[in-house]
């Protein structure tokens, strides 16, 4: 594309992100607040976890990019056609082929390997805001590792409801150190993240925030001993690959109640159909 | 004076390949990292040169220890670096020879990540006393071996550990090669 840098942003921009993101990943969970551009798309379609590729991508990677697991809905589509179009880079939607994934609210089900690089898209990434309005406050919290108050938010579930209702961007202690926000993805996608092979970045563009898990560190959910954190799921197999161990999504067929449970991972269940008729056609 | 040597021939795609270099290096504490593009220029190492065109621009502030001054010239031009008032207060410091870390700009417990960054460039990245890594990153501890290291390393390095989440960061470089020891690995002998 003329009249833009490789990847949209400027150099002297691309720096500064990626400079952030080397404290990021040295600190680990820490937010790292870092001066976000204003994007061609508006705040809450990804522009955090836009900076955080563009500022990371060259010629020879290979991008995904999923939305809620899918990579055909429109955020996933707009943004793979942006860097399609500003870097001319090769994208796909196999999770096996990518290098680096940008993700909305879903971590892949193929595990991820060392050599990938997984970008999340962040609205939120201060876990306190929803009990401490003051940036000012939460962030003397951070830096004394005061986390009581999330404690008390997850007894007073408890007491309220029996079980800690949290069922997405389950709060994590990062390294036994940082509280942090894994994002907005399912409370089932929260195990994935420790100890995992890939790096992790997260770009928060309208909170102007990145933050890091490096690889093998440890992510643990926020629990108690007598109430340990448990994975949902809902209780069906994937009605058109038949996974049990997926995240699933819950499709309404039409105006009399009927339903069907799919993987939220599209790959995934493509991948695992495509085995499925190939041991097909060889029986 | 090295004003003549060229910095990057294709600056953006041979920054972005080399902060890739930096970003694996960072997030695989002592992983000996070649960098994806060796700059000559003098008495800055290969990768000392390549790592501070890739990070360094009129935003940061820099100090260059006696030994390196001769390259400040080449690296004002290229990257427009600020010179720091004094080693305590630069953002990036790079060095032949470890500062007291004590001495350096460590963060804020509330704003850690505006900590410095030690480059170091060393005679060797093998072949010195050996030094084990543990935290995140690595997936089993790794061990280390460079050359250059101050005999109390180990001891400075501990105590810069114990302040996290402040603390400095710290990259080695020698011919073209680096590792990266972010404040966040512990350091053991042996």
């Amino acid at each position: 594309m003329s009249g833009y840098n490789f990847a949209y942003l400027d150099e002297q921009t691309k720096r500064m992100i990626r400079r952030a993101i080397l404290k990021a990943v040295a600190i680990p969970g820490h937010q790292v607040p870092f001066g976000a551009r204003e994007m061609p798309l508006p705040y809450g379609w990804g522009t955090g976890g836009i900076q955080v590729t563009a500022a990371i991508l060259g010629q020879d990677d290979v991008l995904k990019v999923i939305d809620q697991g899918a990579d055909d809905t429109t955020n996933a589509v707009s943004i793979r056609r942006f860097f399609a179009r500003t870097a001319g880079v090769a994208t796909t939607t196999r999770t096996t082929k990518a290098t680096v994934i940008q993700t909305r609210h879903r971590i892949p089900e193929t595990p991820l390997r060392a050599d990938q690089i997984l970008v999340y898209q962040v609205p939120l990434p201060e876990p306190l805001a929803k009990l401490e309005p003051s940036r000012a406050e939460t962030r003397q919290m951070h830096a004394l590792a005061e986390y009581g108050l999330m404690h008390v938010k997850l007894y007073e579930d408890i007491a309220r409801f029996g079980h800690i209702a949290i069922s997405y961007d389950y709060p994590v202690m990062v390294n036994g150190r940082y509280l942090m926000s894994p994002s907005p993805i399912p409370a089932f996608d929260t195990p994935k993240m420790h100890r995992m092979p890939a790096l992790q970045l997260f770009g928060a563009g309208r909170e102007k925030r990145i933050y890091a898990v490096p690889p093998f560190t440890s992510v643990r959910p926020l629990d108690f001993d007598d109430h340990p954190f448990r994975l949902i799921r809902a209780p069906h197999p994937c009605a058109l690959c038949g996974a049990r161990d997926s995240y699933l999504d819950e499709v309404l067929t039409d105006d009399r109640g009927g339903r069907m449970f799919v993987c939220s991972d599209t790959d995934y269940c493509a991948s695992r159909r495509d085995i499925a008729e190939a041991a097909g056609e060889a029986a | 004076m090295t004003l003549d040597r060229p910095g990057f021939l294709d600056p953006v795609a041979e920054a972005q390949s080399c902060f890739r270099s930096v970003l694996s290096a960072m997030s695989r504490p002592g992983s000996i990292t070649a960098m994806s593009h060796a700059i000559a220029a003098p008495p800055l190492d290969p990768a000392t040169a390549a790592v501070l065109l890739t990070l360094v621009d009129a935003d940061v502030t820099l100090w260059l220890d006696e030994p390196l001054m001769p390259s400040w010239d080449w690296l004002a031009f290229h990257a427009g670096v600020v010179r720091a008032p004094s080693r305590a207060e630069a953002a990036f410091l790079c060095v032949t020879a470890l500062p007291p870390l004590a001495e350096l700009f460590a963060g804020s417990d509330a704003a850690p990540e505006t900590s410095a960054t030690i480059i170091l460039q060393v005679p060797g990245l093998t072949d010195g006393r050996p030094l084990t890594l543990y935290g995140p990153g690595l997936e089993a501890p790794a061990v280390i071996a460079p050359l250059g290291l101050p005999d109390d390393f180990v001891a400075q390095w501990e105590a810069n550990h114990r302040l996290f989440p402040r603390g400095l960061d710290l990259m080695l470089c020698a011919r073209g090669n680096f590792l990266a020891l972010p404040r966040s690995v512990r350091i053991g002998e042996g």
